[in-house]
């Protein structure tokens, strides 16, 4: 063999052609590794919604229940919770819930409840900075621990983000969006779907 | 013997590759007790190997078994009990040796030209190595473990349009889960080891190719003898096989001291929430993570300022990820014409001096409630490190130097 009548312009444009050819065989190669990764049948079908009978629930306790791994929050909020809702809209960051992504469409409102039953608050109790459980802190005024004019929500420990009883989120917290409000609709007055929106609702 | 190595030498570098690496590899004689810690963080990497693979003998990867299993392990396992702490104490340590020895490369400018790629394979390293312990820190599936990862892992959620996807992909699953715990098993065990020997062994081959720095920051390779021989250096072996042994005992003494009378060290190196099972409704009060964390935490932490565009949470990430790569551009930062310490002028010894402060003062209030005044120095303190690495171009060439002499000193 001779190297003399080396066409070396071909040689460059086939060594290019079978590289690009390999680069898009190593993608389609890669993809099933890739892919592995993702949330299995089974972290699916664990995501299935769950049912909860909150009769024996009191008024201003918290309830956690699991759903797709997540704690999910039910509170019956007193109507003194709720008079609150509407009077520390200064403080808040998205009173009105302008985020669409944190909840459905029925749950924005001020209470970010379903209108039938705006006292039943349910969340993702799971805080939107980085996803620590916020505690509890419905008490109201020095008893919180939280300063003499609060007026009751949640507090996260871990970087200090606040938020109200309908989990809306405090200005100047490192969250930045209010907590999420998870698909859920009302079997009866006391027991609902998490999950489900009403739409989908079989009867 | 003799007929041994050479039949050996006819088939593989044997002999050639001890000289050229340790027989008659010439490194500058005037090492001190900084350069201690590179050996010693190959003795921590096999160290923790070596502990590692007799865990994995005894642990269950499972979130319903792992809790238990390590438990098992402390108490059950005929010595498991030595083979953990030194695992899981090993693991500061280890930090403590790389902290100290990427200190020296800065007192000493050994990142600098030509041992630029020495630096960023090391750079690399440091940051395989977190990864490496962050995902190990999970296995135990204590409480501190499960919400570390969930807020570690959710950090990338910051990450504007790809961050939600992203991080499903890293769990495996809408929440931190068996899953998680399943594939940070597989990195921990298998993919993030292999890659840190190899990058130990890029990080080595580039060190013997251009040769060590030294205390006086000068090129011993400049003055040579007749036949080729630096006249500063000394083969490695047995002068610093020696003297690396030296300090191995002294650090092994210091070690077995821990793990045999405060294996926690106070909280420092095992924190209490981790002796409570992984609760996924339950954070625990204060969430900390382990200290070699905590001066990047607290940069996380630090930045508030909500008028950001995209908001201050993915500007925290964002600063956090910075903090670590500014450290890549070492090399081109600094436009001293002297390398080390020792023939620096005053400004380079007070940025380093404040900048260690700062590193200090960040890795304390990482462990501390972000409120208050805490808040305002971590802000201080962030603002200092990444002054340290922006302003060097500027104040390493105003900088008055002394004269360097042409042999070490």
């Amino acid at each position: 063999m001779s190297d003399q009548n080396v066409d070396k312009g071909r040689r460059r444009m086939l060594t290019l052609a079978t590289s690009a050819v390999g680069a898009v065989g190593v993608g389609f190669a890669v993809t099933p590794f890739i892919l592995s990764m993702t949330p299995s049948a089974r972290a699916k079908a664990a995501g299935a919604p769950v049912e909860v009978d909150f009769s024996k629930l009191d008024e201003g306790v918290l309830l956690t229940v699991e759903w797709q791994g997540k704690p999910v929050w039910i509170v019956k909020r007193s109507d003194a919770m709720m008079e609150k809702l509407g009077t520390i809209s200064d403080l808040l960051s998205d009173p009105q819930s302008e985020v669409e992504a944190q909840q459905p469409a029925y749950a924005k409102n001020t209470s970010r409840a379903q209108e039938k039953y705006p006292n039943i608050s349910v969340m993702v109790g799971l805080c939107t900075h980085l996803g620590c459980v916020p505690l509890e802190k419905f008490a109201v005024g020095p008893a919180s621990d939280m300063g003499g004019d609060w007026p009751g929500g949640y507090f996260c420990p871990c970087h200090g983000s606040k938020f109200d009883m309908a989990g809306r989120v405090y200005k100047s917290v490192p969250a930045p969006t209010n907590l999420v409000i998870p698909p859920f609709r009302f079997l009866s007055e006391t027991q609902i779907v998490v999950g489900e929106n009403p739409e989908e609702a079989k009867v | 013997m003799e007929k041994l190595m050479s039949w050996i030498d006819d088939r593989f570098p044997l002999t050639q590759v001890w000289e050229e690496h340790m027989a008659q590899y010439y490194a500058p004689k005037n090492f001190n007790f900084w350069y201690f810690f590179g050996s010693l963080a190959i003795l921590m990497l096999v160290m923790q190997i070596i502990t590692g693979i007799f865990l994995t003998m005894h642990y269950k990867p499972d979130a319903e078994l792992a809790f238990a299993s390590v438990e098992y392990i402390m108490r059950d396992v005929p010595w498991g009990w030595l083979m953990r702490y030194l695992h899981a104490v090993g693991a500061s340590m280890f930090f403590i040796v790389v902290y100290l020895h990427m200190f020296r490369a800065m007192i000493y400018g050994s990142y600098r030209g030509p041992r630029e790629l020495i630096w960023i394979f090391g750079m690399v390293i440091f940051i395989a190595l977190m990864a490496e312990s962050f995902m190990g820190y999970l296995l135990p599936w204590g409480n501190m473990s499960f919400w570390g990862a969930q807020v570690i892992i959710s950090l990338f959620g910051a990450i504007p349009y790809v961050g939600d996807g992203l991080v499903e992909w890293l769990r495996g699953d809408y929440v931190i889960s068996d899953a998680t715990l399943n594939r940070f098993f597989a990195f921990h065990v298998a993919a993030v080891p292999l890659v840190l020997v190899i990058l130990v062994f890029l990080h080595i081959v580039a060190l013997h190719k251009v040769g060590s720095n030294n205390p006086d920051g000068i090129e011993i390779k400049k003055n040579k003898d007749e036949n080729g021989i630096p006249l500063d250096g000394i083969p490695f072996h047995p002068y610093y096989t020696v003297k690396d042994i030296v300090g191995v005992i002294v650090f092994l003494m210091v070690f077995s001291a821990i793990i045999f009378f405060a294996p926690e060290l106070g909280g420092w190196f095992l924190e209490a929430d981790n002796f409570t099972p992984a609760d996924p409704v339950s954070t625990p009060s204060h969430i900390v993570p382990l200290w070699y964390f905590t001066p990047y935490y607290s940069i996380l932490r630090a930045v508030t300022w909500e008028w950001l565009p995209g908001g201050a949470k993915l500007w925290g990430v964002i600063a956090m990820f910075a903090s670590l790569i500014v450290l890549f551009f070492l090399p081109w930062l600094d436009r001293s014409p002297v390398k080390s310490i020792r023939y620096r002028g005053g400004i380079f010894k007070a940025a380093l001096a404040i900048f260690v402060a700062a590193f200090l003062l960040l890795g304390w209030l990482g462990t501390q409630p972000a409120e208050g005044i805490n808040l305002l120095l971590a802000q201080i303190g962030m603002f200092l490190y990444f002054a340290f690495f922006l302003l060097m171009p500027i104040y390493t060439s105003l900088d008055s130097t002394k004269p360097v002499p042409e042999r070490l000193t």
